[in-house]
């Protein structure tokens, strides 16, 4: 089933809000927060009562506790209640939630949000906690390592020329906000919506040794469902530089402007929606793509397209 | 005066088990007899370590198949700081080993003492740990063969 047909009502990204430091000694998660929500909702005139589903995505092992993503809540005010939910994975993954609770009748906005402050602690060896637990985790192995194996995989199999030297596991703290609204209640909220006119993501198998790493079946299938062919520019999710050939060769981005980033564990992927939504309400795009990653060697991709008109 | 302190304990734990069940734990139990199983995947290959279900199609797996201790390197990385937990403490390579009579790679560490030793298709075999569990860890790392 293709993601475009799967979205009965057109929905936008209407607004967004990001932030992003080195490393955030003072503030905690919801200090960091607070003020990137606002300036989100505030930009279309919004408050959280407006909102009818809140979403987020982060990592509770970042933080050490379980449930740690339940306090973030304190950023946005779940008093009087709210719909809300949340993923352990990158924000982008909770657009696509958000996405999907817009096709309801009776919910027309929805603010998502992810963020991370990976600084405070190893995150190389933090994401070891994520991977599978009786073959894998037990071993420890650094995120470095997995993305290391993956490119002289790459380098191995001659088909990229020169494979890009690994640099260290980008660390930095930030968060970012998006707001998404449906068909006319998105018009009233900006002269310049980026609609989604198609959103997938896919999985490969959880077990490194199965998958060839110098191929992503999923960003394929997901492209593909997403309607990626065609499109003038992409903003891609690329935690490491190497991973941005295997991600160019899985879109077919031939002739499209291409902007990798990788941004903070947890929020590059949602960050790079809303710069391709940014793009698309500058002129600078007519078709988009944005691509979101998460786990290792790009283990589960999401990819959206926008355009700044709807269906 | 004295003062009164309110003690409380608090234990964490886990206040539950989970059964690995007949894949999995058959991959542990092995180890635990230095043997290497596998299981066949929908399309015959041997899938090492064996996964319940099989990757492409998703179906239920159970053929369980003996393996060998010994294989090839399929990609690698020098790990030249290892971390708290790691195999081992000092540099070592990370790499996917494919067994003989596997067709896909195992996540190892290397004990290959310094880089120049290791190179895609160099052929590794298991040092087993003493005192082994049932564990991943029972495989301690592989070594190359010279």
């Amino acid at each position: 089933m293709s993601g475009q047909a799967a979205l009965r009502r057109d929905v936008a990204i209407v607004s967004w809000a990001s932030f992003e430091t080195p490393s955030e000694p003072a503030r905690n998660e919801v200090e960091m927060l607070l003020p990137v929500v606002q300036e989100a909702l505030g930009k279309v005139g919004l408050t959280q009562q407006d909102i009818g589903f809140t979403v987020s995505g982060s990592s509770d092992y970042l933080q050490g506790f379980p449930f740690a993503f339940v306090g973030a809540l304190d950023a946005v005010g779940a008093w009087p209640p709210i719909r809300e939910s949340h993923v352990e994975m990158d924000g982008a993954f909770a657009l696509y939630e958000a996405v999907n609770v817009l096709q309801e009748e009776g919910i027309d906005t929805a603010l998502v949000y992810a963020f991370a402050r990976p600084s405070r602690g190893e995150v190389d060896r933090t994401l070891a906690l994520q991977l599978d637990p009786y073959y894998v985790a037990p071993l420890w192995p650094d995120a470095r390592g997995l993305a290391a194996l993956q490119a002289q995989a790459m380098k191995d199999s001659g088909r990229f020329g020169d494979v890009p030297d690994l640099p260290p596991t980008y660390v930095a703290d930030g968060c970012v906000a998006v707001v998404l609204a449906v068909g006319d209640r998105a018009r009233e909220l900006t002269k310049t919506p980026a609609w989604i006119r198609g959103i997938d993501h896919r999985i490969e198998p959880p077990s490194l040794g199965v998958r060839d790493l110098t191929t992503s079946p999923s960003t394929i299938a997901a492209g593909d469902a997403a309607g990626a062919a065609g499109a003038d520019a992409a903003w891609l999710h690329v935690p490491y530089p190497h991973q941005e050939l295997v991600l160019r060769e899985a879109l077919g981005l031939s002739g499209a402007t291409v902007d990798s980033a990788a941004g903070p564990v947890m929020v590059g992927g949602l960050e790079r929606l809303a710069a391709a939504a940014a793009g698309i309400a500058a002129g600078k795009a007519r078709r988009a793509v944005a691509h979101a990653t998460s786990g290792p060697c790009l283990q589960q991709n999401l990819v959206a397209v926008l355009e700044g008109v709807a269906q | 005066m004295t003062e009164s302190v309110l003690v409380a304990e608090h234990g964490i734990e886990y206040t539950y088990t989970r059964s690995t069940g007949p894949v999995i734990g058959a991959f542990l139990t092995a180890l635990r007899d230095r043997q290497i199983v596998g299981v066949r995947g929908s399309d015959g290959r041997v899938i090492v370590p064996p996964t319940e279900y099989d990757p492409v199609t998703s179906e239920d797996l159970s053929e369980i198949v003996p393996v060998a201790d010994e294989g090839v390197v399929t990609t690698w990385a020098w790990n030249d700081s290892p971390r708290m937990g790691q195999p081992l403490d000092r540099p070592f390579a990370w790499a996917l080993v494919q067994l003989d009579g596997a067709d896909t790679g195992l996540l190892a560490a290397v004990d290959a003492g310094e880089p120049g030793a290791m190179r895609t298709g160099v052929r590794v075999k298991a040092r087993w740990a003493d005192g082994r569990v049932g564990s991943i860890r029972d495989l301690a790392c592989f070594e190359v063969v010279a």
